[in-house]
């Protein structure tokens, strides 16, 4: 196979906790940090090991996002991408449209395999994937836990809720990662100056051709219910019995 | 008038109760009319079970050697060509239907909710993003097919009682075969509660530091009736299977009573058991997060406690 296209989310880091604005705009974000999606880097490492395993000639990272999303790009490229390419966007889009972009670089780039993350941890849609693969019409391999590719076809074992299924599909496909798919790789000072130098691709969104309106609306965000305040009890009596009273055991 | 289809999740013989919570959401849109589908190799007994349900109108079959093993690739075109004439699509938002239904919704041009948890209006939902730290309200077109996903820990599974009609549909869709099903491992069948729909889940973390450890897990929810769960530093260390994970990319449940034993209550964790009645927590560490959140703190070390638990209930 020659061209593996990997998604790069800039996402907020998954160690922060993120406020909603007081006026239930959104969440704010000014001066949090910021990672690739952990399921993105995911994805491109096993991108990476299937290119290392003489399977794949290029891994190409692409992310749909604003110009800061270059960062995340530098880190995929730093991991062992070979090159990158920035869908130039001033707003967050839509799975749908998001799907939209990398079926046509898809397209553009005559992909045999993307593989994107099984969903992205802050709207946590969950729908990129197999929206690529049906516009692109092609078969999906969501939640994947293990890859073998075997020429033009790949056997993928995908985690479902009743325990592991394995299915075969034909290349080109697209998969989601798991997180049990590997274990990402930790970047080395020297691949990120190696980073600088590799090719980084800016397209504009509208030279695409894709509508940014899908026509949903976001009316407002708030935050959770807070729990109600619990108690320490102070030994496995009190627990025991404070169940007990609630009809719990 | 809304016309929901909801596609039922079922192993070809039983109906996943997470179908019977997509139904009570789907009740709660004024007017709602409100069909299962049935896409199986035999559909006959999951239909019937459908079919009882209080609140679903009517429900359809699509009987195919195709639909023996449900492959999102082979059922979407199906479910597009059954989707004409409803204003909603409905799925739980299990793995069956977060494979299935954002294809669907490319297929149809149109977006998706995913993991609807409250009805604001036909068109109108809650859904959580951020592992559940910001609630965002969303407006879909109404000129324009609705694609959702349901949560299933925000809606309790629809009663029975129901009697609705049971026909057979003609779908006339071009099936792909570039999409195979190889085989599913399951876990095994045991005689616990299954823990996407217990009233109590026992779950263990990292602290229960071997597989062999993680049997107390086990024993103290035969003791109390209760279905097992685990963190995801559990499941990765492999002390527990992966379908017992909890959490943002695991299961998200709602049971009566959730113990965390040896669980420090990251984000990741906290946003799959939010929605639990109580939450007890057993930590050795009075810092730990999962205190935030629980209805009853025992700080103590695990192997003391966990024991001492089960010798109060016997
Ligand atoms: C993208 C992403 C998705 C994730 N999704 C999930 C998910 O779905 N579910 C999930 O659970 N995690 C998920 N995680 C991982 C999450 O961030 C945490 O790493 C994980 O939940 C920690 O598991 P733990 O609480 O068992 O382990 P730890 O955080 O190590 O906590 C162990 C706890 O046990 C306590 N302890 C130790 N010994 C004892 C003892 N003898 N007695 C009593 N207490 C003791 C310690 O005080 C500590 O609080 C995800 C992470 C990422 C990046
Ligand atoms: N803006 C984006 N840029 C790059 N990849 C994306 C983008 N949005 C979604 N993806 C890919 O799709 C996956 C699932 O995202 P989602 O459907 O939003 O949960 C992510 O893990 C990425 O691999």
């Amino acid at each position: 196979m020659r061209k593996i296209l990997v998604g790069v989310k800039r996402v907020v880091d998954y160690n922060v906790r993120v406020r909603v604005k007081p006026d239930g705009s959104g969440v704010a974000l000014e001066g949090v940090k910021m990672s690739v999606n952990p399921f993105d880097e995911i994805a491109l490492e096993e991108a990476l090991r299937i290119k290392e395993r003489g399977e794949a000639a290029e891994v190409v990272a692409v992310s749909i996002g604003t110009d800061e999303a270059q960062q995340q790009l530098r880190t995929a490229l730093a991991m062992g991408a070979d090159r990158a390419i920035l869908v130039k966007v001033t707003e967050a889009v839509d799975p749908l449209v998001a799907s939209r972009v990398l079926t046509e670089i898809a397209k553009r780039e005559n992909a045999d395999l993307v593989i994107l993350g099984k969903q992205a941890i802050d709207d946590d849609a969950a729908q990129t994937a197999p929206m690529v693969a049906a516009l692109w019409g092609r078969p999906q391999a969501t939640f994947a836990s293990k890859i073998a590719i075997n020429g033009g076809t790949a056997i993928v074992t995908r985690e479902v809720d009743a325990g592991l299924e394995t299915i075969e599909v034909d290349l080109p496909a697209v998969f989601s990662a798991d997180l049990r798919l590997n274990e990402p790789r930790y970047v080395k000072l020297p691949d990120i100056m190696k980073a600088k130098k590799k090719p980084l691709d800016v397209v504009e969104f509208a030279s695409l051709g894709v509508t940014a309106d899908v026509g949903l609306k976001t009316v407002f965000v708030e935050p959770p219910k807070p729990r109600a305040k619990g108690i320490v009890v102070k030994d496995v009596a009190e627990l025991v019995d404070a169940l007990k009273k609630k009809g719990l055991v | 008038m809304s016309k929901i289809l909801i596609i039922a999740e079922h192993d070809g013989s039983a109906l996943n109760q997470a179908t019977a919570r997509a139904v009570t959401c789907a009740r709660q849109i004024p007017g709602a009319h409100v069909t299962i589908a049935v896409f199986a190799a035999e559909p006959a007994a999951v239909a019937s079970a459908a079919a009882v349900l209080a609140g679903v109108d009517a429900v359809v079959t699509v009987a195919s050697a195709a639909n023996g093993h449900a492959l999102a690739a082979t059922l979407a075109p199906q479910v597009v060509a059954l989707a004409a004439g409803y204003t909603h699509v409905f799925a739980a938002s299990t793995s069956f239907g977060k494979d299935l239904l954002p294809r669907v919704a490319a297929l149809l041009g149109v977006p998706q909710i995913s993991d609807a948890m409250a009805v604001e209006g036909a068109y109108k939902f809650k859904r959580p993003t951020y592992a559940g730290n910001a609630i965002v309200t969303l407006e879909a077109p109404a000129d324009r097919i609705l694609v959702a996903t349901v949560r299933s820990a925000s809606f309790e599974p629809a009663a029975g009682g129901g009697s609705a009609s049971i026909s057979a549909a003609d779908v006339s869709a071009e099936l792909p075969t570039h999409t195979r099903f190889v085989s599913l491992s399951a876990a095994p069948k045991s005689d616990r509660p299954d823990l996407a729909s217990a009233a109590k889940v026992v779950s263990g973390g990292r602290a229960l530091a071997s597989k062999e450890n993680f049997d107390i897990v086990y024993s103290l929810a035969s003791k109390m009736g209760a279905a097992v769960g685990a963190s995801r530093a559990a499941v990765d260390a492999g002390y527990a299977s992966n379908e017992l994970q909890v959490g943002q990319t695991g299961k998200i449940i709602a049971p009566e009573l959730y113990v965390a034993v040896g669980i420090s209550g990251a984000i990741q964790h906290l946003t799959g058991i939010k929605d639990a009645k109580t939450i007890v927590a057993i930590n050795k560490d009075p810092e730990a997060p999962i205190f935030e959140v629980a209805d009853f703190g025992l700080v103590a070390d695990l192997f003391v406690a966990v024991p001492e638990i089960e010798k109060a209930l016997s």
